[in-house]
C-alpha cells in the first residue's frame, strides 16, 4: 500500500455530490486533495441504491425473507434517496459542461412537468405551460385569464434586467411579486402555478416579500430557458441515477491527482489552536480476506482545511427542518400524466392546506434505474407537524394509484452549518433541500468555495490552460 | 457532429466504437501501455497518471472495419479501492495489467478479474497483459512469473493472452487487435455508435469535441 502524503491542501469528506463537485474543482485549480468517505460507496446522501440495499436501508423484510428477489436483479435498480432533478440550463448543467464532466454521463429527459390544481379526485392534473403559446391551450385558466397569462409570461421572456423600458414601469428593485401580480391582473391560482411550478418556490414567502420580485423573474427565465432547451420539460436525468453525479466528478478530482479512500473512518480531527491542522483516519481493510478483526489502516495527515458533509460534524451543524419522503415502486404510469415514462408533478401548499408544496419526481427503466415495466416515484414535502408524517405526505400518495412498495423512515433532519468556517477552517455544507433541483445544491458549492477560498468560483474555461493528456 | 475517422464514411464499411476499462495494480505499467498503443510514445519516468483521463484510438481490422476504443485509465483511483461502479459501466472490454518482475501482481489482476466478472458486464471480452517484458530479455533472473503459469490461468479463465513491454512496443498493438477481433462488431449497444446514443448532448454544438486517436484511412 504507498504511504498517504504527510499533508494535503484540502481534506475533503463525504462523497455527496456538493463535497465532488468542489472536490473535482479544486483538483483541477491544483490543490492536492484527500477525499475520503465512511461508507464503502460513494454518494452519501445523494447516491442511488440497488434494491436489495434499499430495502435493507429502511429495514423492510424480516430474517431469512428477501422480499427484492421478486423485482428481478437487484443491480437493475439505481434508486435515488434525494428526489431532484436537473435544470436543462441551471448550473449544475453549466458546471458539467465546464468541466467536462458529461464525457462519463449520459443525460436523457424528464417527459413532462405537471402542476395540480385542486385537490381530491376532482383535482385537475395539467402540464405546466411555459411559454406564451401554451399558456393559451392550457386547462389550468379560464379564457381570459389566458390571455392575461400569455402576456405576463411575453412580459418575462423579454424581460433585461439592465433595460429599465422592459420593465413595464415597476421599480424591480423595491417591488413585490404581488405587484407584479397584480399588475397582470393574475388571478389566484394562476398565481399559484407561476410561482410554484415555474419559480419552483416551495412556499408563499416570496410573494410579499420587498425585492423578490426579480429573484422570481429570474427563477421563471430560467424555468422558460430549460423548457426550451430540449422540448418536453425543463428537467433532463442521468442515465442510471443522480449517484452517477458525484462519481463524475469524483473522476475528474481523481484525473487531477485527487487521492480517493473509501471505507474509511475518521478517529479524530487535530487542532492547532482553533485552527483544523489535520485528521487522524482508519481505512478499514476490503481484502477478500474475512479477517474481520484487520485493525485496517491507520493513518495521520495535516491538512490547511476541511471541506465536509454535515454528518461528519454532529457539533457543528444545526437542524433547520425536516424532510418527509417516501420512494414508491409503482408498476405503471401516473394517471393523467399522458403515460409519461418520466415527470414532476408539483402539488402546490394552497391547493391542499398546506404551508409547503408536495413534489413528485418519477423516473422509469427509460432511464436505466429499473427494469422495464416499472416506475420509482418519489413524494417529498417539509414536514409541518411533529407526527402524522404519513398524512402530510397523503396527497401526493394518492396521486400514484396503486404503489407496490413504499419506503418511508422517520422526517429526515436538515442540517445546516453553524458557523462560516473563518474561525476553524472547516467547511461545511447543508444537507439536499426540499426543492426539486439542484440549484440550491450548486448555490452551496459555490457559498463554499467563497468561503474556503476567498474569491468567486468561476467554472466558465475552468480546464483550459491545464496540462493534461491529449484527449 | 464533426466528422469521424476510419470506414465510418464508407459505404458499407463498419464501425464500432467500444468502452475499454484498464485494471491492475499500482505501478506495473498502465498508462504507459496505452500511452504507447495511442502515442506511440513511451516515458520512462512517467508519474502515477495525472491527466490521461479518456484516450481514443482507432484500428482497423481490414478495408472495411474499424474499431474505435474509448479508454478509460483508472485515475489512481484503484490505489485504495475506490473505483466506482461508473468506471466498470457499460465496458466492452478490459485489459488486467501486471508486472512480470513482480510476482505479487499477478494475484492482484486475479482479484482484478474477479472484480470485473462481479461488476461489469457478463460478455465482457478481458485480456491479461504481462508488462515488463523488455525488463526480462536481458537479464532472465528479474522475471517472477512464468509465461506459462500466467498463460495456464489465463487459459482457465477464458482471457486473451499477451507478454507485452509498453518500453519496446513488444505485442501492444497485438494485444489491442487480439480483443477487437473478439468483439461483437454487429452487435452495438447505445456506446458503440456515438450517432446512436440514447440521451441529449448538453454540450454546445461548436465545442463538441472529438476523440483525437490518429486517422487510420
Amino acid at each position: 500500500m504507498d504511504e498517504i502524503a504527510p499533508e494535503y491542501d484540502v481534506v475533503v469528506l463525504g462523497t455527496g455530490l456538493t463535497e465532488c463537485v468542489l472536490s473535482g474543482v479544486l483538483s483541477v485549480k491544483g490543490k492536492k486533495v484527500l477525499h475520503i468517505d465512511r461508507n464503502d460507496h460513494y454518494g452519501g446522501e445523494s447516491a442511488s441504491l440497488n434494491i436489495e440495499n434499499l430495502f435493507k436501508r429502511y429495514g423492510q423484510y424480516s430474517k431469512g425473507e428477501e422480499p427484492w428477489k421478486k423485482y428481478g436483479r437487484v443491480n437493475d435498480w439505481n434508486v435515488d434517496l434525494v428526489p431532484k432533478l436537473l435544470m436543462s440550463n441551471g448550473e449544475l448543467t453549466n458546471i458539467l459542461v465546464s468541466t467536462d464532466v458529461t464525457r462519463y454521463l449520459e443525460f436523457k429527459q424528464i417527459a413532462g412537468s405537471y402542476v395540480q390544481q385542486g385537490n381530491g379526485a376532482r383535482a385537475t392534473v395539467a402540464k405546466v405551460p411555459s411559454d406564451a403559446g401554451e399558456a393559451l391551450r392550457s386547462p389550468l385558466m379560464g379564457l381570459f385569464e389566458k390571455r392575461r397569462a400569455k402576456k405576463f409570461l411575453e412580459w418575462v421572456g423579454a424581460f433585461k434586467e439592465d433595460d429599465p423600458a422592459t420593465h413595464n414601469g415597476l421599480n424591480l428593485n423595491t417591488c413585490t411579486m404581488k405587484d407584479v401580480y397584480d399588475k397582470f391582473g393574475l388571478e389566484a391560482t394562476t398565481r399559484d402555478f407561476i410561482g410554484h411550478s415555474m419559480a419552483l418556490y416551495t412556499t408563499d414567502g416570496y410573494i410579499n416579500q420587498k425585492g423578490m420580485a426579480k429573484d422570481a423573474i429570474v427563477r421563471i427565465r430560467l424555468y422558460a430557458n430549460s423548457m426550451a432547451r430540449y422540448g418536453k420539460s425543463p428537467y433532463i436525468y442521468p442515465l442510471y441515477g443522480l449517484g452517477e453525479l458525484p462519481q463524475g466528478f469524483a473522476r475528474l478530482s481523481a484525473i487531477y491527482g485527487g487521492t480517493y479512500m473509501l471505507n474509511t473512518s475518521i478517529d479524530e480531527i487535530l487542532y492547532d489552536g482553533s485552527k483544523v491542522a489535520g485528521i487522524k483516519a482508519t481505512m478499514k481493510d476490503r481484502s477478500d480476506s474475512d479477517d474481520a478483526g484487520d485493525p485496517g489502516m491507520k493513518f495521520t495527515t495535516k491538512t490547511k482545511m476541511i471541506l465536509g458533509d454535515p454528518s461528519y460534524f454532529p457539533g457543528k451543524v444545526q437542524v433547520v427542518g425536516h424532510l418527509l419522503k417516501a420512494i414508491c415502486i409503482l408498476n405503471h404510469p401516473i394517471d393523467r400524466t399522458d403515460n409519461s415514462d418520466s415527470l414532476q408533478l408539483i402539488i402546490p401548499q394552497s391547493q391542499i392546506g398546506r404551508k409547503n408544496d408536495v413534489y413528485i419526481a418519477m423516473v422509469s427503466s427509460a432511464h436505466n434505474v429499473c427494469p422495464k415495466g416499472y416506475y420509482i416515484a418519489i413524494v417529498s414535502t417539509i414536514a409541518e407537524t411533529s407526527a402524522n408524517h404519513h398524512l402530510e405526505l397523503q396527497p401526493g400518495l394518492e396521486r400514484l394509484g396503486r404503489i407496490e412498495e413504499k419506503f418511508m423512515g422517520p422526517p429526515i433532519p436538515l442540517y445546516e452549518p453553524l458557523e462560516s468556517g473563518a474561525s476553524d477552517k472547516i467547511y461545511i455544507s447543508k444537507s439536499y433541500d426540499a426543492t426539486s433541483h439542484f440549484e440550491t445544491t450548486t448555490d452551496d458549492v459555490r457559498d463554499i468555495y467563497r468561503r474556503a477560498m476567498g474569491e468567486e468560483l468561476v467554472v466558465e474555461g475552468l480546464r483550459e490552460g491545464q496540462t493534461l493528456a491529449e484527449e | 457532429m464533426a466528422s469521424r475517422p476510419g470506414a465510418a464514411g464508407r459505404p458499407g464499411g463498419r464501425f464500432a466504437q467500444f468502452k475499454l476499462v484498464l485494471l491492475g495494480e499500482s505501478a506495473v505499467g498502465k498508462s504507459s501501455l496505452v500511452l504507447r498503443f495511442v502515442k506511440d510514445q513511451f516515458d520512462d519516468y512517467r508519474e502515477s497518471t495525472i491527466g490521461a483521463a479518456f484516450l481514443t484510438q482507432t484500428i482497423s481490422l481490414d478495408e472495411n472495419t474499424t474499431v474505435k476504443f474509448e479508454i478509460w485509465d483508472t485515475a489512481g483511483q484503484e490505489r485504495y479501492k475506490s473505483l466506482a461502479p461508473m468506471y466498470y459501466r457499460n465496458a466492452n472490454c478490459a485489459v488486467v495489467v501486471y508486472d512480470i518482475t513482480q510476482a505479487s501482481s499477478l494475484d492482484k489482476a486475479k482479484s482484478w478479474v474477479k472484480e470485473l466478472q462481479r461488476q461489469a458486464n457478463e460478455n465482457i471480452i478481458i485480456a491479461l497483459a504481462g508488462n515488463k517484458s523488455d525488463m526480462v530479455a536481458d537479464s532472465p533472473d528479474k522475471r517472477a512469473i512464468e509465461t506459462a503459469d500466467a498463460e495456464a490461468y489465463a487459459r482457465e479463465a477464458g482471457l486473451l493472452f499477451f507478454e507485452t513491454s509498453a518500453k519496446t512496443s513488444t505485442n501492444v498493438k497485438e494485444l489491442f487487435t487480439a480483443i477487437a477481433r473478439k468483439l461483437p462488431l454487429d452487435q452495438a449497444g447505445p456506446r458503440m455508435r456515438q450517432n446512436l446514443r440514447p440521451g441529449v448532448d448538453l454540450r454546445p454544438e461548436t465545442s463538441n469535441t472529438q476523440g483525437a486517436g490518429p486517422c487510420s484511412c
